[in-house]
């Protein structure tokens, strides 16, 4: 007996598609409550004055600073109550359970500083699927490049989600 | 915190400084909020069960960070990281240490930039690597 494909032609055609661009507003009390969380040491995420003795235009993103999510209340949340940062959603899919995959980011040797204003271009890079240890699951991976104000990609997000 | 580290200093083989993390509840919470990751399994142990899990656990994505503050603390003010990843293959709890370890595997020389290669991950106390990946960062050279 043949089980039922997890992805449709429907769900195929969204790789690839960009969704709207978002605006990631880097903020200083947003880094210091990142790093606040990883538990950084170096003043250089925390002090102003500290970050631009160091050459720095005001404190600056730490790693994997530019995953977190924007919340607006007239936008829709996930299964686990997370804001939804990568429309298109995914049509049809009815697997309920996600795991994080893995992530990895990539600079392109731009500093990036709070007062920074990024554009956010993300999309589904691809859809594959799976049996493991869960049963059937759909890896999903994301792709988001960020912009700064004068149009030079400054970052990429990649991001594997399991759904099970 | 440690001087500046160069490009001349390291050789394939070499293991970088490790960096020794131990979550309290209290950091995946904070961790919640700094990330807008607001999954209950990482604070609410009846959701986690729920869920099959033994307890709540530690976010992928702070392991992530986790690694990216170990080359950060690494390469210190003048270098960068360029790119760094990792894949979430085992899970991690409050209250046992995350090792986070890092092994140059290459080095080499990129339009005119000093670029290191290395693999990462985070380990329990037992070496199971639950978190393995690569990284590249850029060193200043002493020219």
């Amino acid at each position: 007996m043949t089980e039922e494909a997890i992805i449709t032609d429907e769900m195929r055609a969204v790789i690839g598609k960009e969704a709207e661009p978002l605006t990631v507003e880097v903020d200083k009390t947003a880094i210091r409550w990142f790093a606040r969380a990883v538990g950084h040491t170096d003043l250089v995420f925390y002090d102003e004055a500290y970050a631009k003795s160091k050459g720095h235009r005001s404190i600056i993103c730490p790693p994997g600073f530019l995953g977190h999510a924007i919340h607006t209340p007239d936008k829709p949340t996930n299964i686990v109550g997370n804001s939804v940062k990568r429309p298109p959603a995914i049509p049809g899919l009815k697997l309920m359970r996600l795991l994080n995959g893995g992530t990895e980011f990539e600079y392109y040797g731009e500093d990036i500083c709070a007062g920074d204003t990024l554009k956010s271009v993300s999309k589904i890079a691809d859809l594959r699927e799976r049996t493991g240890g869960l049963g059937r699951m759909l890896i999903l991976t994301t792709e988001s490049n960020f912009f700064n104000a004068e149009g030079k990609l400054v970052a990429t997000e990649r991001g594997t989600g399991i759904m099970y | 915190m440690a001087d500046q580290i160069y490009f001349e200093d390291v050789n394939v083989g070499d293991e970088i400084p490790k960096l020794v993390k131990n979550c309290t509840t209290q950091q995946l919470v904070m961790w919640a909020a700094g990330s807008g990751d607001m999954y209950q399994i990482h604070y609410d142990k009846d959701i986690a069960a729920g869920n099959g899990l033994p307890g709540v656990i530690v976010h992928g994505a702070l392991k992530n960070a986790f690694l990216g503050q170990m080359l950060h603390d690494w390469i210190r003010d003048e270098g960068q990281i360029k790119k760094y990843n990792c894949q979430y293959r085992g899970m991690d709890v409050p209250g046992q240490d995350i090792i986070c370890r890092g092994v140059i595997t290459a080095k080499r020389q990129e339009n005119g930039k000093s670029l290191v290669d290395l693999d990462i991950w985070t380990e329990k106390p037992d070496g199971e690597k639950t978190s393995p990946g690569k990284a590249t960062v850029i060193l200043p050279s002493r020219g």
